[in-house]
């Protein structure tokens, strides 16, 4: 796993601001910060570039230690030297999603014209703005083709809509354990969040940035719902089978169970680094995405596709990843499709490291085989 | 699929040359995708697999390969219909539970079907049946009965009369046994079969 000999340093945060976006609704975000950061060289003819799109719940920190922290990023078994994404090879770029609260704008940022935190103010935004928000930040990188876009969960829907709106700026893509569209049962999980956290009276119509009652409960609820939906029955199983936190029974509502203590755990280290507005404004883009119709269809230059999805997932179920393949085979797009054996659930795409590296690694490698030879 | 790369050489070169220069195959139950890349690097054929073993995958992946994990037998309802001039099942069809309806979806999809199969009364099967009362385990098929993955056992005879059932045209026929051509009595002496059939 995570080998700190083979990893990446002093990674820096970095923001890149521009002057405003018009948003698929039509409204318009000015100004817009975008966080990110940046593993690896990029090459002189620009060519080795990668963007890595995180999932809900992420940020710009994907891989490598900032200086003096112990915490590595979110894909670091995945994103480094020797690594699937290999930094010796590949310019590696993570940012934080549009309506984000790890540095990127969203509700949680100062509105110019109030000069307030936006709350509700914000604009709803969707996975398209997103991506033409991370389409600004790769022009200004000077990069005019990704050699890859590639994410798990809502990374890979991202990854999806770079081939919906800009087939001719890729030359792969890789959906993990993702989706064209989000299904009842996706869309029915997230509202259940949205409502936890609407249900908080300290939530105040999203304003709560200026006084000290933050709708931490309803947060920590929605994360704890999350994260039932991430794992598996049999990964539950092993993880916290029946195991009591104490030996017997209290007979009162305290955590009996391991997997009690564990949500409530894994809800209350959630409040203290993420925006109640921004799981709104996120679920939401997410619950509005679909690209069903919108995959691109390609003569000239073939965009490579590997999907990769996972048993045990039922969150993000593999037949959502076999329809992704479906409506790309019939346009005639070349398609790779994988699914990996596990117990982890959706979880999986951020912990059956082995597996996926063997995938992407080759993949990517023939991708960037084929385009510096020309073929 | 087992043991394909053994005795490669006249089977592949066989199947190389049934296929034209840059034709679109589908090459279904593609194993680790020996095939494929022979087809691809002589053939500059558009190849595509398909195939249900999660290990066979990486190995495809590896060799640069466009495969797509599943199982043959739910379908092909991922390809559109007439996408591919040529459909292999080389050594896979033996392994399938609904053979009728796994050629009727490789006819759907593609032009013309190449189907390779090992025969199951080839004289040394038929020998070790005869004389030792054991149920084959020829070359071309190695794994005794409770360890081989092939649940279908037909001969030549038995193909070529499903072949007149079912009304499919044969444009070419060969029979291999080793590296060697079988021109004479190729249900006693070919150890495999390929078929090239049209609706």
């Amino acid at each position: 796993m995570s080998n700190k000999n083979k990893t990446l340093t002093n990674v820096e945060l970095k923001g890149f601001n521009f002057e405003k976006l018009v948003l698929e609704s039509g409204k318009v975000i000015a100004p817009v910060t975008i966080a990110y950061e940046t593993y690896g060289v990029l090459s002189e003819e620009k060519n080795n570039a990668v963007l890595v799109c995180h999932a809900f719940t992420g940020d710009s920190h994907a891989a490598g230690f900032y200086s003096g922290e112990d915490k590595p990023g979110w894909w670091d078994d995945m994103i480094g030297p020797g690594k699937a994404f290999d930094t010796d090879k590949y310019f590696v770029i993570c940012s934080n999603v549009l309506g984000g609260c790890r540095g990127s704008t969203g509700p949680s940022s100062t509105n110019p014209a109030t000069q307030k935190p936006y709350g509700l103010d914000f604009p709803v935004i969707t996975i398209e703005d997103m991506v033409n928000a991370q389409k600004k930040l790769i022009d200004s990188l000077g990069i005019e083709k990704l050699l890859c876009v590639a994410g798990g969960s809502m990374g890979g829907m991202q990854a999806l809509q770079w081939a919906a709106l800009y087939p001719q700026s890729i030359c792969s893509v890789i959906p993990v354990a993702a989706a064209m569209k989000h299904s009842p049962q996706q869309i029915a999980f997230n509202e259940v969040g949205r409502q936890a956290i609407m249900s908080d009276i300290a939530w105040n119509n999203g304003n709560y940035y200026q006084v000290e009652a933050k709708p931490e409960r309803g947060l920590a609820v929605a994360r704890m719902v999350g994260h039932i939906t991430y794992m598996s029955d049999s990964s539950m199983e092993e993880k916290f089978s029946r195991n009591l936190k104490d030996k017997e029974y209290s007979f009162s509502f305290t955590a009996d169970f391991e997997v009690e203590g564990y949500l409530r755990y894994r809800g209350g280290a959630f409040v203290k680094r993420f925006d109640a507005n921004t799981y709104l404004y996120i679920t939401k883009a997410m619950d509005y995405f679909d690209v069903s119709q919108d995959l691109p269809f390609i003569r000239n230059g073939f965009v490579k596709f590997l999907v990769i999805s996972f048993a045990s997932d039922w969150l993000y179920p593999s037949y959502q990843s076999e329809n992704i393949v479906k409506e790309l085979k019939m346009k005639g797009q070349p398609v790779t499709y994988c699914e990996v054996k596990s117990t982890y659930g959706h979880d999986a795409f951020l912990l059956e490291v082995e597996d996926q590296t063997r995938l992407v690694k080759h993949f990517l490698n023939n991708v960037y085989k084929e385009i510096s030879h020309g073929k | 699929m087992e043991n394909k790369p053994a005795q490669a050489s006249l089977e592949y070169l066989t199947i190389a040359r049934i296929i034209q220069r840059g034709a679109k195959v589908l090459d279904l139950g593609c194993g680790t995708g020996d095939i494929m890349l022979y087809l691809e690097n002589k053939n500059q054929v558009n190849i595509q697999g398909v195939e249900i073993k999660e290990e066979a995958i990486y190995q495809c992946v590896e060799k640069g390969l466009a495969v797509m994990h599943g199982d043959i037998d739910n379908g092909l309802n991922v390809y559109p219909d007439e996408s591919f001039d040529y459909v292999i099942l080389n050594q896979s069809m033996q392994q399938v539970k609904r053979v009728g309806f796994v050629i009727d979806e490789a006819f759907r999809v593609g032009r013309n079907v190449i189907i390779g199969f090992p025969n199951f009364a080839h004289i040394s099967a038929r020998a070790m049946l005869f004389f030792e009362g054991r149920a084959p385990v020829v070359k071309s098929m190695s794994q005794s009965w409770h360890e081989t993955e092939n649940i279908r056992f037909l001969s030549v005879k038995d193909f070529e009369a499903f072949i007149r059932k079912k009304n499919y045209k044969v444009q070419a026929k060969f029979f291999i046994n080793g590296n060697n051509e079988v021109k004479f009595l190729p249900n006693l002496f070919a150890k495999k079969a390929i078929f090239v059939l049209t609706k």
